[in-house]
């Protein structure tokens, strides 16, 4: 039953999105984390998403040989991947953390950028949740079939 | 006299199978609204519907000559009447979801299964009724 199946994508589409909403938060807590040691700084973290085949979320090998095209099973966060994008470097000789040129590591986190991210996540969850909750509709309606 | 109820759901029931495919397919483009490289599809509604029914549908299939040949019919449009939607503006990291779109789509796909719904119900009630003769 495909209706079904839309709890399972609507689900994942969630917590993919609770996992970006994780990174974000991390991101923003960390944005002032500062270190001497550029290795040791806080870089900007995100979520890498991917699409998933419906015969992934029911563990079966997907068959070929079945003249069908996978439906689809909603998204799956494949990782977690640091940013590259340069450290701030700020020259703050009395920091106690500056290095002996005087520079302090700041992370790379953008927080302007984590914060329109948190604003999309949040849509694509409250998305994800309308989708559910009309997928519920639809079922109760099917339960209640010849009433 | 013989009723068929099969004859008497009519394509209600193929339509309601239908429409709940189809929304388990835009389910799965809302949830993939942030996937790099995603392309969302639909169903094509009408063609499957026709397919479903038996009837002919305005596909042409490719001729083949020998038994090895592939048919040549994309199993994409027959089976699961899957198609890939043209992108009115992709993102720059090929995801081609439009999520305002979809949502939209969405909606309507339900309330169209709730039409669909509401005349099944219909004939099963009225065939109730005849069981009941009340």
């Amino acid at each position: 039953m495909s209706l079904m199946n839309i709890f399972d994508v609507a689900g994942s589409g969630m917590s993919a999105q609770t996992v970006r909403l994780n990174t974000i938060s991390s991101n923003i807590a960390n944005a002032e984390s500062v270190s001497s040691n550029t290795d040791e700084t806080y870089r900007a973290r995100e979520p890498i998403f991917k699409a998933q085949l419906q015969a992934a979320m029911s563990n079966q090998p997907f068959d070929f040989s079945a003249k069908q095209m996978d439906m689809g099973g909603g998204v799956a966060v494949q990782g977690v991947v640091e940013s590259d994008a340069p450290l701030q470097m700020r020259y703050e000789p009395d920091h106690p953390m500056a290095d002996d040129n005087g520079y302090v590591a700041y992370p790379n986190v953008n927080v302007v950028e984590e914060m329109a991210n948190m604003i999309s996540a949040q849509r694509a969850f409250q998305t994800n949740v309308d989708v559910m909750s009309s997928a519920k509709t639809m079922m109760q309606q099917v339960l209640s079939l010849g009433r | 006299m013989a009723i068929s109820i099969d004859k008497h759901f009519g394509l209600y029931q193929h339509a309601l199978e239908l429409r709940s495919q189809r929304a388990n397919v835009l389910a799965n483009n809302i949830a993939n609204a942030d996937t790099p490289g995603y392309k969302a599809r639909d169903i094509d509604f009408q063609q499957m519907l026709k397919h479903r029914m038996g009837e002919a549908s305005d596909l042409v299939p490719v001729a083949t000559s020998d038994a090895n040949h592939f048919s040549a019919v994309s199993q994409a449009d027959t089976v699961t009447g899957l198609k890939f939607r043209n992108p009115i503006n992709p993102s720059i990291d090929g995801n081609t979801v439009d999520s305002q779109q979809e949502k939209t789509e969405f909606a309507q796909n339900t309330m169209e299964y709730q039409a669909a719904f509401e005349f099944l119900n219909g004939k099963v009630k009225s065939l109730m009724s005849a069981i009941r003769g009340d």
